[in-house]
């Protein structure tokens, strides 16, 4: 994008363009012959992933939005309705919500790559504001994003984050008003962050844009940190840098799939499978881990402007970077203090990230303290004060010297000690719950976990029958519908007894000509109708306590796993916490209540419930249903089918996620050894 | 980017009829989309919020002021913590008021913060009393 190009395109057709529209010559010299220096290392693809990112998230977005309905009664539903009957739908949500959380991990590694090499300094100045510009861009839209499912989480995290602005003076209120359109969150806060939603990614695609051209401008940096001299410092964008990327890309895309095939809801909260409710708020409210650091700084400042203030200044620090380190020699490679503080300042990030999830009290908060002062000090002292009294190792003259004369160790280790502790970071949310008090749900060999899980036929024939005998007089199961028990990767039944088991229930139909409702069997198309005709009236016949839906329960029951299980089911793709707490409090119950608990009138007590006092009584007794199949029929048995099957309700296209996961897999990792190896190719006369 | 008519219309004043809460008891109901708590308060509940020393609070202001005299049995607050807009518990907390799980903000039963990061005392919505046992909330 600099400057006009010589570049003449062979065909005619191309040629006439060209004379009238340069957009080709402009392609050309910005991603064909555009020089690059020659000894980037792999961070410098995260420019790539980047794109490559903003790209799947603007498709799979705009493909969403066709199917989404942005209303407060509406919403949560929609979401479920796309990941159960569009074709793909699962696959896009998954590809869309576990792409925020990607989008957001290579930010981060872009912007530490940016921090350590010093390619903030003149002349990349514009370079970097334009990046922090597209962070904050980038952080308003994913926290406007995460709102829209309307789920507990996305209510009280809108709540809480528009109260932020509450906190400035005189005019707070006054925008709180314009953030929400009414008197509280509601259907058109929904609203207008929908269209927010959708708009504001393409304004980040226009800075993208500014932020690619002043790096063509302004040429990249690169690891040694000396400009380009001769022609022998750099080597053509294409194929050098393409192929590169693509490398990098297919690399990142490995680690992408493993979240969306088979912990697609690792990164996410089991509250936001409860649908919004105004009038209770989460024990825990946790952002998504991407701002945690962020949430830390707030909540450690005791008072509510001076948090809000804080934890703006954090981010706009970054803007100033450039003018409070002032030292000549760009790459922390040749500051060794400066390499010492960074690393410590990536260690004080993920800690305040850490922090962030846990309950703010004690200890906690003090440590918060501690580390936002080191957060502000990094950039306000320690930066400032090296950049005078630090005595850097003499810098190459040229890049092609730095590369006769450098040996590649460190970049391995990095790279291990920067995913560990990624892996601690991400799974903190997971410890936040782990002090609920409660014992430990036992964990269960369910036929449905890691990454071949099948659904149990047997066992989610017999759950079917548990829930229609037991569960369904006092549980919905509203999302399910009959049809969805002769699909693929379900109970396995056919058409035809879909249709006769949908033909056993009655179904409130109308009104018909005359105006009156009326009852007729059921279709396959109807959905399981629900044993009460609303919520109050659920809560009235139960004593105060509505039992949930049990369509999405096991998604949206969890328990915290606690440090290092959690980084240890990242490897082990463990997910299934809420099918061992619902099994557990099926099983649960006892008659005797131990000493020192005492239990409110009306509940019963058992061993896994949050406060152990559930208003449920016993559901389950040995032989209570019968089994044509000859499984046993004890309490333990029941649970079980019925949790597979409940777990088939939450997620019916569990089998085909998995199947196509491994397929996925294995196409990856053939895309990245060609990758690699054609790159060594291209590659193999230039280093 | 304001409210429009029918947001502003729903939120016109309400009545809620008060005899059926007993004393000790509490109801939430739904104002401008925003949770009102009604408690009716005890005895000791009311000795409890006058016995503090006022000015030792962290935003002051009396029990008196707080509810209408004459009432001075009922407490009606805007069941929102004013530090980030969570919902606080009644009756809990080591002030026997109100607990909001988010931050750990700590209500008196007048409503006031006590411990906590909440800047302010829970808001006190606009009312009046129709009669005895019946309230206008708006």
């Amino acid at each position: 994008m600099s400057g006009p190009s010589d570049y003449q395109p062979s065909n005619p057709a191309l040629q006439w363009i060209e004379r009238r529209l340069p957009i080709f010559g402009l392609m050309h010299s910005s991603f064909v012959a555009y020089p690059t220096p020659r000894n980037l290392n792999y961070w410098w693809t995260f420019g790539a992933i980047l794109s490559f990112m903003l790209g799947m998230q603007i498709l799979t977005g705009v493909i969403l939005a066709m199917h989404y309905t942005p209303h407060a009664d509406l919403a949560f539903k929609s979401v479920e309705l796309i990941v159960r009957d569009v074709n793909y739908g699962w696959l896009l949500r998954n590809m869309h919500a576990v792409g925020a959380s990607m989008f957001f991990f290579a930010v981060y590694v872009h912007m530490l790559r940016g921090l350590y090499y010093g390619s903030y300094k003149e002349p990349r100045e514009v370079l970097w504001i334009l990046g922090v510009i597209i962070y904050l861009l980038m952080m308003a839209t994913g926290f406007m994003g995460y709102v829209l499912p309307w789920g507990q989480m996305s209510f009280w995290g809108a709540t809480v984050i528009t109260n932020l602005f509450s906190a400035i003076p005189y005019v707070g209120e006054s925008i709180v008003t314009l953030l929400w359109g009414g008197y509280s969150v509601g259907n058109p806060t929904l609203n207008r962050f929908f269209s927010l939603h959708y708009l504001l990614p393409f304004l980040i695609a226009g800075v993208v844009v500014l932020h690619v051209w002043a790096l063509h401008v302004a040429g990249q940096n690169n690891p040694d940190g000396v400009e380009p001299k001769a022609e022998k410092d750099t080597v053509p964008f294409t194929p050098h840098a393409t192929i590169k990327d693509m490398f990098g890309v297919a690399c990142f895309l490995l680690l992408y799939a493993w979240f969306i095939f088979y912990m697609p809801n690792y990164l996410g909260d089991a509250d936001n499978y409860i649908p919004a409710n105004p009038g209770v708020t989460p024990p825990h409210i946790v952002p998504e881990w991407y701002y945690l650091p962020f949430y830390a700084i707030l909540r450690s400042i005791p008072n509510k402007l001076a948090g809000v203030i804080a934890m703006f200044s954090a981010i706009l620090i970054l803007c100033f970077l450039p003018w409070l380190d002032s030292a000549k020699t760009r790459s922390s490679k040749y500051r060794p203090l400066a390499k010492q503080f960074f690393w410590i300042f990536v260690v004080v990030c993920i800690l305040l990230g850490y922090l962030g999830a846990q309950p703010p009290e004690g200890i906690y908060v003090i440590a918060g303290r501690v580390l936002t002062v080191c957060y502000f000090a990094y950039f306000l002292i320690v930066l400032p004060l090296l950049s005078r009294i630090e005595t850097p190792r003499p810098v190459p003259n040229s890049i092609s010297e730095a590369i006769l004369t450098r040996g590649g160790k460190a970049v391995a280790s990095v790279m291990v000690a920067l995913v560990a502790a990624g892996a601690l970071f991400l799974g903190s949310l997971q410890d936040a719950r782990a002090s609920e008090g409660s014992d430990r749900p036992p964990a269960n060999n369910w036929s449905f976990a890691g990454p071949f899980g099948k659904f149990d036929r047997g066992a989610l024939q017999r759950g079917l029958k548990v829930y229609k005998e037991v569960c369904a007089n006092c549980h919905g199961l509203s999302y399910i519908a009959f049809r969805n028990l002769a699909e693929a990767g379900g109970p396995g039944y056919s058409v035809a007894q879909a249709a006769a088991f949908a033909s056993e229930y009655k179904i409130k139909d109308g009104p018909n000509d005359a105006g009156d409702m009326f009852e007729r069997p059921g279709r396959p198309a109807d959905y399981f109708p629900s044993p009460f005709p609303n919520e109050q009236a659920a809560r009235a016949a139960n004593g105060g306590a509505a039992p949930p839906d049990l369509s999405l329960i096991t998604k949206a029951r969890s328990y915290g796993r606690g440090f290092p299980w959690f980084i240890f089911d990242f490897f082990t793709q463990y997910q299934e916490q809420g099918p061992d707490y619902v099994s557990a409090v099926l099983q649960g119950f006892e008659d005797k209540v131990p000493e020192g608990v005492t239990i409110p009138e009306g509940s019963y007590f058992n061993k896994y419930f949050p406060g152990h006092a559930i208003k449920m009584p016993k559901p389950l007794s040995d032989g209570q249903v019968t089994y044509d199949d000859g499984s046993p029929t004890t309490v333990a048995q029941y649970s079980k089918d019925v949790t597979t099957f409940l777990m088939w309700t939450a997620e019916p296209h569990m089998e085909a996620r998995k199947r196509l996961g491994f397929q996925v897999f294995v196409f990856l990792i053939i895309f990245a050894f060609l990758m690699y190896f054609t790159k060594k190719k291209v590659w193999a006369d230039s280093h | 980017m304001n409210p429009d008519a029918s947001t502003i219309a729903a939120g016109a004043p309400i009545e809620v009829d008060l005899s059926p809460v007993a004393e000790g008891q509490d109801i939430k109901v739904f104002w401008r989309g925003k949770p009102i708590y009604i408690s009716h308060r005890t005895k000791k509940q009311i000795d409890e919020a006058r016995a503090v020393n006022v000015a030792s609070l962290p935003d002051p202001q009396s029990d008196e002021a707080r509810v209408k005299s004459g009432h001075d049995q009922w407490l009606v607050v805007i069941g929102i913590c004013t530090h980030l807009g969570c919902i606080p518990i009644a009756h809990e907390g080591n002030y026997d008021g109100f607990f909001c799980p988010c931050h750990g903000s700590q209500y008196d039963t007048s409503g006031r913060i006590r411990q906590g990061p909440a800047p302010a005392n829970l808001a006190v919505p606009p009312y009046q009393f129709v009669s005895d046992t019946k309230i206008q909330i708006g």
